[in-house]
């Protein structure tokens, strides 16, 4: 939008929700949503606190050690699946029934089989974004250019060569994308499996403070979870716009 | 010429590969299989076997457990993925065409997108209590961003091209909207819509394990308290066939009314 | 264009003795059969002379490029074959080059790198083949751009990476798809004069697939016809459009343009209505 020759920038339309969410606070009209500066000093209030770091701690092990899983299986499975056929077809209905499952289903499965600790949170993290990033790898190992190939083989690459100095590098669009999609969707998983535990990390906190009703800090915690997600997903989403004239020249 | 002793191993690939129902098959028996030799060993003593969990599964169709939960799940899935799907497709229809509002309603929309939204869930009980509503409540705060996004892109890029063509033939703002505009993003609204149900049918079950205690949801969570595993699993998995059977359905019907170069990348 | 063409200067090649007569390249009795049964080849045979430009012509699914395909290696025949200098062809050799329809750059390489990929992949040290990409992209008029990305480039510049390419590796056989067919008209023509000047100063045996008559009788010293159902060749003629008076002059003259007539004579019969 443009303000007087002024091109705003998009995301400055938040401010404005921002101050309407301080009104609403302010007029006291739901008492769910205190004025959006009590959230602010909640916030400077709850994040030294050592009930946050302990969440946070554990809560950001676990996402990191689920995604690191999701990206050593994820990007194998999905490469093995665009390059042979037979892989493809084999897993191929496996993982698109996961992808669009609602794999919250899974995550009380997994509290029986393995507790209510770091174990069910790593395994619910891997769950929730290993499939689209099997996925969207296989669509970008398939999408390459063939005659990107067949100029490699025609000055004599060898399949390895083929694979890390074609393949790869081609298929980044999608791999990219894949992995942005993986980072938010493990983090939904971090945190609703964190919900349905309800003892530990974030699920622990957001449990205790709409317990005692303390609105402030359920927000506050809230935002910085968004706010961690969406940093998350942007930085991704800066190396995929890097990349994006791939798709200009296929 | 080596042409003519062609990769030989290939060929074999190449025959099973023609007939994916085959392959299919042997990877659905791989992991059934599999599933049944770790309820053997076991893995867990809360893990059953597939057979187990099939009878179970069977037992819960036939005395009616998986019908009157289903009924109970799908009221609020249904109204709350309707009232969504209208609210949605308005708001990424004026998003789309209005440069105001995309300035003021898209960030909101790709913020809640990208984040675990569900935290908001349990805020829910203090408004709307454990009842239909609160289920409602958190089928649309998971199906709106999809819906909304996919509608607002269907929208704001149709084909340059079918635009200046609507305008040499002198369709005015109304019919531009109508005749190309809706017809252009259709697909991609489609595609919204199917993608929100299935996230609805996520926030219907989230709902109905954290707050209400109801529908399918709370079949998992019973089963659970009772040790009654092979239920448990069988309650999962009937979320998960249900779940994928009815969006591959909805894939299809879309790839039927809707020509391939308008369906999502 | 046969001026171009001095056997004595012509480098040996190990392993075979050469006689500047013999045909570069010999395409026996080729044929063709793709997975699912369609007959893309049936029974193709011609020659191709040393260091002279060979167009091969014919209706779209005649299996043009399928045959210069078969030539690179990249495509292995059903049956018939391919000698190179008197040695059956099985796989891509250092002996030829392929200049491909859609370029096929690499779109996050830079120019340079791109021209000079073919000799990365044969492990030529990087100074070196940094060195003779950059003469290259030099003679195809690029010296500008050569830290620009293909996509920064219109698509007759693209093409000449994908030519700077192929002339880098310096093979005697370069094969050439239809290189013209995704740029524009008027950059096309001045494209085809480029390659017979550049082609003059490079002694290369040149296959050149293309769709357009007036483009094969005007680079050609050779034209192999091919047709369809079942794919043969029809004719090879030899048009010897004379070079000497410039490209107005060639386009105008009796002889380009009845060659160019005799040509679609021969294709009319055999294309799609």
């Amino acid at each position: 939008m443009e303000l007087r020759g002024y091109r705003l920038p998009m995301a400055s339309s938040l401010l404005v929700w921002f101050a309407l969410w301080e009104v609403i606070g302010r007029l006291e009209l739901v008492s769910l949503i205190p004025p959006f500066t009590e959230v602010l000093r909640a916030f400077a209030e709850v994040v030294p606190t050592e009930d946050f770091v302990e969440a946070a701690t554990i809560t950001l092990q676990a996402f990191l050690i689920g995604m690191a899983l999701s990206f050593a299986v994820g990007i194998g499975l999905g490469i093995a699946m665009g390059r042979n056929r037979a892989i493809g077809s084999l897993m191929g209905m496996w993982v698109n029934i996961f992808e669009s499952s609602p794999l919250t289903a899974v995550v009380p499965a997994l509290m029986a089989l393995l507790g209510f600790g770091l174990p069910t949170m790593i395994v619910t993290v891997f769950v929730f974004s290993v499939w689209v990033i099997a996925l969207d790898t296989q669509v970008g190992v398939e999408r390459v250019n063939p005659s990107l190939i067949e100029m490699g083989r025609s000055f004599g690459a060898s399949r390895r060569v083929l694979f890390t100095r074609i393949v790869l590098l081609a298929a980044l669009p999608e791999l990219l994308a894949g992995i942005r999609l993986g980072l938010i969707r493990g983090m939904k998983g971090v945190v609703i499996g964190q919900l349905l535990i309800a003892v530990v990390g974030v699920g622990y906190l957001f449990e205790l403070y709409s317990r005692n009703f303390l609105m402030p800090e359920f927000w506050a915690l809230l935002i910085v979870l968004f706010t961690f997600a969406f940093l998350a997903s942007e930085a991704v989403a800066y190396f995929e716009r890097k990349v994006s004239f791939y798709a200009s020249s296929r | 010429m080596t042409g003519l002793i062609q990769v030989r191993g290939g060929r074999t690939v190449a025959k099973a590969v023609d007939r994916p129902w085959l392959l299919r098959a042997a990877s659905i028996a791989l992991v059934l299989g599999l599933w049944e030799w770790g309820g053997t060993i076991p893995v867990s003593i809360a893990f059953p076997k597939f057979s187990e969990t099939l009878a179970a599964f069977a037992g819960m169709i036939t005395d009616g457990t998986f019908a009157g939960a289903y009924a109970e799940t799908a009221g609020p899935l249904i109204v709350g993925v309707s009232l969504t799907a209208v609210g949605g497709v308005l708001a990424g229809l004026v998003m789309g065409l209005s440069s105001r509002t995309e300035w003021l309603g898209l960030p909101v929309f790709i913020v809640l997108q990208a984040s675990p939204s569900a935290a908001i869930i349990p805020l829910i009980t203090f408004i709307y209590g454990i009842g239909f509503t609160a289920k409602v409540f958190a089928v649309v705060l998971l199906s709106a961003p999809v819906i909304v996004l996919n509608s607002y892109r269907g929208i704001a890029n149709t084909p340059r091209s079918l635009l200046e063509m609507g305008d040499a033939f002198l369709a005015g703002r109304f019919k531009r909207i109508v005749k190309i505009v809706i017809p252009a993003g259709s697909g991609l609204i489609f595609a919204g819509l199917r993608l929100g149900l299935a996230q609805g049918f996520t926030g219907a079950v989230l709902a109905e394990l954290l707050i209400t205690p109801t529908g399918v949801g709370d079949l998992i969570t019973f089963y659970r308290s009772v040790a009654d595993y092979p239920r448990m699993f069988a309650s999962i998995l009937s979320i998960i066939l249900v779940a994928s059977v009815s969006v591959t359905l909805l894939q299809r019907l879309e790839q039927r009314l809707f020509r391939p170069e308008m369906r999502p990348a | 264009m046969t001026n171009r063409t001095s056997p004595t200067s012509e480098p040996t090649v190990p392993g075979g003795v050469r006689n500047p007569g013999d045909p570069a390249v010999r395409v026996v009795d080729l044929a063709k059969v793709f997975a699912g049964g369609v007959r893309a080849l049936d029974g193709v045979t011609f020659d191709i002379p040393r260091g002279e430009l060979t167009s091969i012509i014919g209706p779209s699914g005649c299996g043009k490029t399928t045959t210069l395909k078969i030539i690179a290696g990249l495509l292995d025949a059903t049956s018939g074959q391919v000698e190179i200098n008197g040695t059956p062809v099985t796989r891509p050799g250092p002996d030829r080059a392929f200049v491909f329809q859609d370029f096929a750059l690499m779109p996050w390489a830079t120019v340079l790198r791109n021209a000079a990929f073919g000799l990365e992949l044969r492990g030529v040290p990087r100074k070196e083949r940094e060195a003779t990409a950059r003469e290259y992209v030099a003679k195809v008029g690029l010296s500008r751009f050569e830290d620009a990305y293909p996509h920064q480039l219109s698509g007759g510049m693209r093409q000449r990476v994908g030519l700077a390419r192929a002339l880098a590796v310096d093979a005697e056989i370069l094969l050439m798809d239809e290189p013209f067919a995704s740029v524009d008209e008027q950059i096309r023509r001045k494209f085809q004069e480029d390659l017979l000047r550049l082609l003059s100063e490079e002694d290369k045996t040149v296959i050149f697939v293309t769709h357009s008559i007036e483009e094969a009788v005007y680079v050609s010293d050779q034209i192999v016809i091919m047709t369809r159902g079942p794919s043969q060749v029809s004719k090879v003629v030899r048009p010897g459009v004379d070079h000497s008076g410039g490209s107005g002059h060639i386009r105008r003259s009796p002889a380009y343009l009845d060659w160019v007539e005799r040509i679609w004579a021969e294709l009319q019969g055999y294309l799609e209505t």
